[in-house]
């Protein structure tokens, strides 16, 4: 059984809150892997500005390591800071890791006629072709993200394990989301990359259970040729690439994302002040109704955090917290660990039709229904 | 000695042994009632006095002599036009079972004599090969490790399907937002009753279609469509709310559109859909075929034709030059009659260039959908040669057609529907769900409901198969009277919702341990699996033994 944490605060918190609860969680897991996602990030050794790219990733040898730096090098990429992990490799499972790293670069200077679009896919182009370096060189390199102000570490192995071998209770990073989740997938290989949560342009989703609605929803997915859209070691990468686009190629609004996935019923759409748009909505992306049973958290750039559920809501998912500091997970117990001092009678548990966002500014959580008007003005 | 030349042979003689049935009559049970001579459809059996020498010999008077036993019996008659077809309706009617037709496990020599001046073999039915691929599919990714399977009985199930364009969303909301044109789409149950015409069909046999199709859309809540075949559609029914459960069928005789053009305006909805007929599974290359058996006085008045006379179709719409030109100018001439409100689509039968039509709809913005109908499918009439051994099986055509889609990521904006076959040997939502599985969004079923619903008596074994003929023994293919009476539509009807309640509750048994509710798994090609390893390749499943 997976599991998931996501804390949110104001203030930076150590990723290693989000491990213990994690392990407060750890009933029912077999702790095969740990994703870790982070944004807002702050370093003790560097201060960071948060329009620069974070390159997170593991280089599995030096040779793989000094072929990065030349990698980034030749595209004009400059090194602004290269956060080195204090690693006790005993403490890892996996034998072929030679440096985990999370690098800080400032964009090519030929760059700077690109407009956002541009740049963000750019960057995309980046990921992918030193993601492809490294399976052409015998997958001597992985490469999680390439993002401003995201940083990913992926590991195989106990999440508490992994998070003490590679130090990160040392308040050496810290961030305002951290995104967890334990366990590889179990019904295909195990592989870095299948690890949630799963990252492209910004957007990052981890799941609980099993995308049943899997292969037709990847075959979609494909058939767009959209160059990011490929990976798919995890059933549940798909939701991931669903988000993205619905909410930066279509640009829809962000509760978009569960008309999509989960739409209402026709005779719920007949009484639904917007149901002709969301019926057309609906077919035009029919591949997309996942069919569970599944619980999504994801979190966008600008910090706002999601979670939802899948029409038979048959997984479990809790979201609780208090003005400026929230959390979300599969399990109570592990909004628990994260934070104690809430009024728990406050805890929400999203059903099929909500949608339960935490804004940026992190004051109150919005729980939205399918039921609602639809907020794009267009359609109104 | 019997003199050679009393021996009647000649190159056609038969006796009963070489004839695909065999009647078998038990003398000791008969009570010479006469019910089975008067209701075989094809006289193949008769009254008769018979004669039988009682040999007697006397040994004390050394005399020699022989009494003789006249008793009346059942004879079948062996000229291939009287063959016993197998229907068993003598067995039907008898009051002691004393009759009944039963197959020859031998060579039936028959099959070599049906061509009688010059005349190739014409019937009505399926093909006769009773395996099907489909059978052999299984569903086999069952929710186990991470997830139970779900319950068919407690959760709610989407099983419903589209029939009609569907646009890019990206398309979707651009149109939306300068409120251009968006295609129709219906919902819909993905078992639909397949074309057979109101000529095909008796009225009684038309009529409990309906009123079943009408009860499962307004009572049970399922969504079924029937489509009408080529041959238009009565005019109480054009001008009823129930159009809109109707696909009307448009082919190359254009058979019944004068009446149909002439009632749009008094239609008080919209079909559901327009098929325009380009070929069928059963007989690829023929056109529709209505013998003159069957072209009462109604059928005439409908398709504007004299009473009696064959009405073949032509193979393909001679009006047209190319199947591009075809499909452009149909499709929208069609969709234009209806204000482009009502999907329209192309039926063709399955072939190895399925793929060419499929892309060139792709490029069509009015085309709703194709619709494929493989070599199993069935037909009023047609040649033995043409049913047999003329087509392409369904599922291999569907697949590639649906891989094709897959590769230009239009698959769910072009919904291809299936045909042929489905339900050959009564698995009929088995191989409905294989075909959806493979890529589907729905299939159309015709021997089959004609089985489920109205009792059919065909079967691939070349059992009846006599639907070209008028000689329907069951009425559902007859235009006579005297034997279409025989048909009760209410009780059709019923049975229609009966098939309907069935088969949607095996979906949800079906799709209930693969762990799918909120939609149909059309392409969830990694559920199935087949224990052949060159077709498992060929569809791109898994291979499972």
């Amino acid at each position: 059984m997976c599991r998931l944490a996501l804390k949110t605060a104001s203030k930076p918190f150590s990723p290693y809150d989000v491990l213990t609860a994690m392990e407060a969680m750890q009933e029912g897991y077999d702790g095969s892997g740990l994703g870790l996602i982070l944004r807002g990030v702050k370093f003790t050794d560097f201060t960071y500005r948060g329009q620069d790219p974070i390159l997170s990733g593991i280089a599995h040898t030096e040779a793989a390591y000094h072929r990065l730096d030349g990698f980034m090098q030749d595209r004009g990429f400059q090194l602004k800071y290269d956060h080195e992990f204090e690693v006790d490799f005993s403490g890892i499972e996996a034998q072929d890791r030679h440096k985990y790293f999370l690098q800080v670069y400032k964009l090519p200077a030929a760059w700077s006629s690109y407009d956002e679009n541009e740049i963000e896919r750019q960057l995309m182009l980046t990921r992918l072709e030193l993601r492809r370096n490294g399976e052409d060189n015998g997958g001597d390199l992985t490469v999680f993200s390439f993002w401003p102000d995201v940083a990913t570490i992926k590991e195989v192995g106990w999440p508490l394990g992994i998070g003490d071998a590679l130090h990160l209770n040392d308040n050496r990073i810290k961030a305002r989301v951290v995104m967890a989740q334990g366990r590889q997938n179990t019904n295909y290989g195990i592989n870095l990359y299948a690890c949630h949560p799963f990252f492209i342009q910004g957007i990052a989703t981890m799941t609980n259970g099993e995308n049943t609605a899997y292969v037709p929803i990847k075959e979609l997915l494909t058939g767009m040729h959209y160059p990011g859209y490929i990976g798919y070691q995890s059933d549940s990468e798909v939701f991931t690439h669903i988000l993205h686009y619905v909410y930066k190629q279509l640009r829809l609004p962000l509760e978009t994302y569960k008309h999509v996935i989960t739409p209402l019923k026709t005779e719920e759409l007949n009484m639904h002040p917007q149901g002709d748009f969301l019926k057309g909505l609906r077919n035009a992306c029919r591949r997309f109704i996942i069919d569970g049973p599944n619980c999504v958290i994801g979190s966008l750039p600008d910090e706002t955090c999601i979670m939802v559920q899948d029409h038979k809501k048959l997984r479990p998912g809790t979201v609780g917290g208090k003005k400026g500091e929230w959390a979300m997970a599969s399990e109570m117990c592990g909004v628990d660990a994260m934070i104690p001092d809430r009024d728990r009678s406050q805890d929400f548990q999203p059903m099929r039709e909500n949608t339960v966002i935490i804004p940026p500014d992190r004051k109150e959580m919005k729980i939205w229904s399918q039921f609602d008007p639809y907020p794009l003005p267009q359609v109104a | 000695m019997v003199s050679i030349r009393s021996i009647p042979s000649t190159p056609s003689s038969l006796t009963h042994l070489d004839l695909q049935w065999i009647i078998k009559h038990r003398e000791d049970r008969c009570t010479l009632c006469g019910r089975c001579t008067s209701v075989c459809p094809k006289e193949a059996i008769f009254l008769t006095y018979r004669r039988q020498r009682m040999p007697k010999l006397d040994i004390l008077k050394k005399k020699r002599s022989s009494e003789y036993r006249t008793f009346t019996g059942i004879r079948q008659r062996t000229e291939p036009a009287n063959r016993c077809i197998g229907c068993g309706m003598c067995a039907t009617v008898c009051p002691n079972e004393a009759i009944g037709p039963e197959p020859n496990p031998n060579d039936p020599r028959v099959r070599l004599l049906q061509n009688h001046q010059g005349e190739a073999w014409k019937r009505g039915g399926r093909r006769n090969f009773r395996e099907t691929l489909l059978d052999r599919i299984i569903f086999n990714r069952i929710s186990m490790l991470t997830d139970p399977a779900l319950d068919a009985g407690r959760h709610e199930f989407e099983l419903n399907t589209l029939l009609g364009r569907v646009l890019s969303p990206e398309e979707y909301l651009r149109r939306k937002a300068t409120g251009e044109w968006i295609p129709p789409v219906r919902e819909i149950f993905p078992f639909v009753i397949g074309s057979m015409s109101f000529g095909a069909l008796s009225p009684n046999m038309w009529l409990g279609l309906l009123q079943g199709v009408a009860y499962c859309n307004e009572v049970l809540g399922i969504p079924v469509v029937m489509a009408t075949g080529e041959g238009g559609c009565p005019p109480w029914v054009l001008k009823s709310p129930y159009l809109k459960y109707i696909i009307l069928q448009i082919a190359s005789g254009y058979f019944g559109w004068d009446e149909i053009i002439r009632a749009i305006p008094d239609m008080q909805c919209d079909p559901a859909a327009i098929e325009i007929k380009y070929g069928q599974g059963a007989k690829p290359g023929d056109g529709g075929l209505l013998m003159w058996f069957k072209v009462s006085k109604l059928i005439a008045r409908l398709r504007c034709v004299p009473e009696g006379v064959d009405l073949p179709s032509p193979p393909v719409h001679q009006t047209l030059y190319s199947i591009e030109e075809s499909v452009m100018k149909m499709i929208q001439s069609l969709s234009m009659a209806w204000g482009f409100r009502v999907p329209v689509y192309p039926k063709i039968s399955g072939s190895t260039s399925a793929k060419s039509v499929l892309n060139n709809l792709v490029r069509n913005p009015y085309a709703s959908a194709l619709m494929i109908d493989g070599v199993d499918g069935g037909t009023g009439a047609a040649y033995n040669v043409s049913m047999d051994a003329t087509g392409h099986p369904i599922a291999s055509n569907l697949r590639e057609c649906y891989l094709d889609l897959v590769a230009q990521g239009k698959q769910n904006e072009i919904p291809l529907f299936a045909a042929g076959g489905v339900g050959k040997n009564g698995n009929v939502t088995q191989n409905g769900m294989a075909l959806i599985m493979l890529g589907a969004s729905g299939v159309h079923i015709g021997k089959y409901i004609m089985q489920s619903a109205a009792g059919c008596l065909g079967s691939e074994q070349n059992r009846c198969n006599v639907c070209n003929i008028g000689i329907c023994p069951k009425g559902i293919t007859s235009q006579n009277v005297k034997l279409y009476r025989r048909l009760d539509p209410d009780q059709v009807a019923e049975r229609v919702a009966d098939t309907f309640m069935a088969i949607s509750t095996e979906m949800k048994k079906i799709m209930a341990p693969l762990g799918r509710s909120q939609s149909l798994p059309i392409g969830m090609s990694d559920a199935i699996g087949i224990d052949d390893a060159a077709a498992a390749e060929r569809l791109q499943i898994k291979y499972i033994c």
